[in-house]
């Protein structure tokens, strides 16, 4: 049984139709990437497949274990955080948020995770700053360590890349082929930059006039 | 001076008046910083017009403790306001905008039409601006208030963590399963809590000042949510007490006074921002 199964998706709003037919499966330690131009529904995939939007029609079927409320988001950076007064302790923590169930706080396990999660991306002496003060790629491997606060098993990555110098992202593509490799995290990822895409994953959703799923290897 | 203030203080309800308006402060700068956080200052303001709509329509009504009939409209009116900002045609800040002046036009007219009071111009003085003595609150008011704004704080506290989250990312909250909808809603219905009760104190013109101001203020200085909501109930206490006992000595209007220091506390915390930044 496959870790998210999509079974004839059709995406869109309520009178445009963006993409029909979309079939996949993914499983564990697989690393997809979902490629295309702007406005052919990549986006609308990943909301459907997050469980944020309603497809018009198909549905995703999710096993193995996987629940609902267990893909771990990294959303695309948007500037307005800047100013939001968050120290990265707290963004990390409220990873654990759908963990919390009817307890109102955290509890001390879930802090030491929130640390060993902020080490494990390298930033762990960042976890008293402010976020808005932080460097783009920080920003990101910080958004990461909050996102495997919250799963363990299937990440959803938006645009990762986007807008990070040469450097940041070279380590930030580290990092995620290091959390898919050894921790057979699945990945899905939207991303523009389809030389790295291919280079790293090994499933590939190309959104054009229609909709191409291929394996890239196994 | 200390003499005026024991013998206002030897009043029972000037007392009990007094950690109303604390309370109340402590509970508008709580919600406030998600407000300015969330970009919601605007629907606070809308609220506050509103609710003074809805006092003119139970002044004309004769209900005795108005607050029977301006609480849930305020309420029902925020919730619309949130959620009715992705159905209907006229969008956010215009649909506020709105509500607002049409709240105050009817409601003025209302009140003109129905009043029965000698004093109409002191009636709507006081509800856009407050009370102008604390001795002019009625007891069954100042309870409500203190029961209310303690439940609102431990409301807070034991919601602040999911408050802070679905603040920093509805998204990402969404997808960890959390019920985001859920807690704008809440945060809608105590912001509406919060007008009502304030009302009675600063006038509803002035609510949005005590819901803003100590967040800006302390977003100045400090740069973690907890900081900042710590620092912000701190000042929002500090000015509301304050603000009294001046309001108290010099015999100035509560609300205004309330928030004439946190203007000053405003440009306090800017200037000390400023230096710490350089």
């Amino acid at each position: 049984m496959a870790l998210l199964k999509c079974e004839d998706l059709t995406l869109g709003y309520e009178d445009i139709t963006l993409a029909e037919g979309v079939n996949f499966e993914v499983n564990e330690g697989e690393y997809w990437c979902i490629t295309g131009e702007n406005g052919t529904g990549k986006t609308t995939l990943m909301k459907t497949v997050l469980g944020l939007r309603q497809p018009l029609k198909g549905k995703i079927i999710h096993g193995d274990g996987l629940l609902k409320n267990e893909i771990g988001y990294l959303p695309q950076r948007t500037e307005y955080k800047k100013d939001f007064p968050a120290s990265v302790r707290e963004i990390v923590l409220s990873g654990f948020q759908g963990a919390l169930g009817f307890r109102p706080f955290y509890s001390a396990a879930q802090k030491a995770a929130a640390m060993e999660n902020l080490k494990r991306m390298g930033v762990e002496d960042l976890a008293d700053k402010s976020f808005g003060n932080l460097s783009g790629g920080q920003q990101q491997r910080v958004l990461l360590a909050r996102a495997i606060c919250a799963t363990r098993k299937m990440l959803l990555l938006d645009e990762p890349v986007a807008g990070l110098d040469v450097n940041a992202e070279a380590e930030m593509y580290k990092l995620i082929e290091s959390l898919n490799k050894e921790e057979k995290i699945a990945i899905i990822m939207v991303t523009h930059d389809l030389e790295s895409a291919r280079e790293y994953a090994t499933h590939e959703i190309h959104f054009g006039e229609e909709v191409s799923v291929r394996c890239l290897r196994h | 001076m200390l003499e005026t203030l024991t013998y206002y203080m030897g009043f029972p309800l000037i007392r009990y008046a007094v950690a109303v308006v604390v309370l109340i402060a402590l509970c508008s700068s709580l919600i406030g910083v998600t407000l300015v956080l969330k970009r919601f200052s605007f629907i606070g303001d809308g609220l506050s017009h509103v609710a003074f709509g809805a006092v003119a329509i139970a002044t004309v009504l004769e209900v005795t403790t108005s607050m029977i009939v301006v609480l849930p409209i305020t309420v029902i009116c925020a919730i619309l306001l949130l959620k009715g900002g992705k159905y209907v045609k006229v969008k956010g800040d215009a649909a506020i905008a709105m509500i607002s002046v049409s709240a105050l036009a009817v409601g003025y007219l209302l009140m003109n039409i129905s009043s029965k009071s000698s004093n109409l111009s002191g009636d709507v003085c006081s509800t856009l601006f407050g009370s102008t003595a604390l001795l002019s609150l009625e007891l069954t008011d100042v309870l409500i208030c203190l029961v209310v704004s303690i439940l609102v704080t431990v409301a807070f506290v034991v919601f602040y963590n999911r408050i802070f989250a679905v603040t920093f990312d509805e998204d990402f909250s969404r997808t960890c399963g959390v019920n985001a909808e859920k807690y704008n809603l809440m945060i809608a219905i105590i912001i509406a809590v919060i007008i009502v009760l304030a009302m009675n104190f600063v006038g509803s013109l002035l609510i949005s000042a005590l819901i803003v101001f100590p967040a800006l203020s302390a977003m100045r200085i400090f740069k973690s949510f907890l900081k900042v909501t710590v620092c912000s109930a701190v000042i929002s206490v500090v000015c509301a007490l304050s603000g009294v006992i001046v309001s108290i000595l010099a015999g100035t209007p509560v609300g205004a006074t309330i928030v004439a220091a946190n203007i000053i506390c405003y440009f306090c915390f800017m200037a000390a921002g400023r230096i710490k930044g350089e």
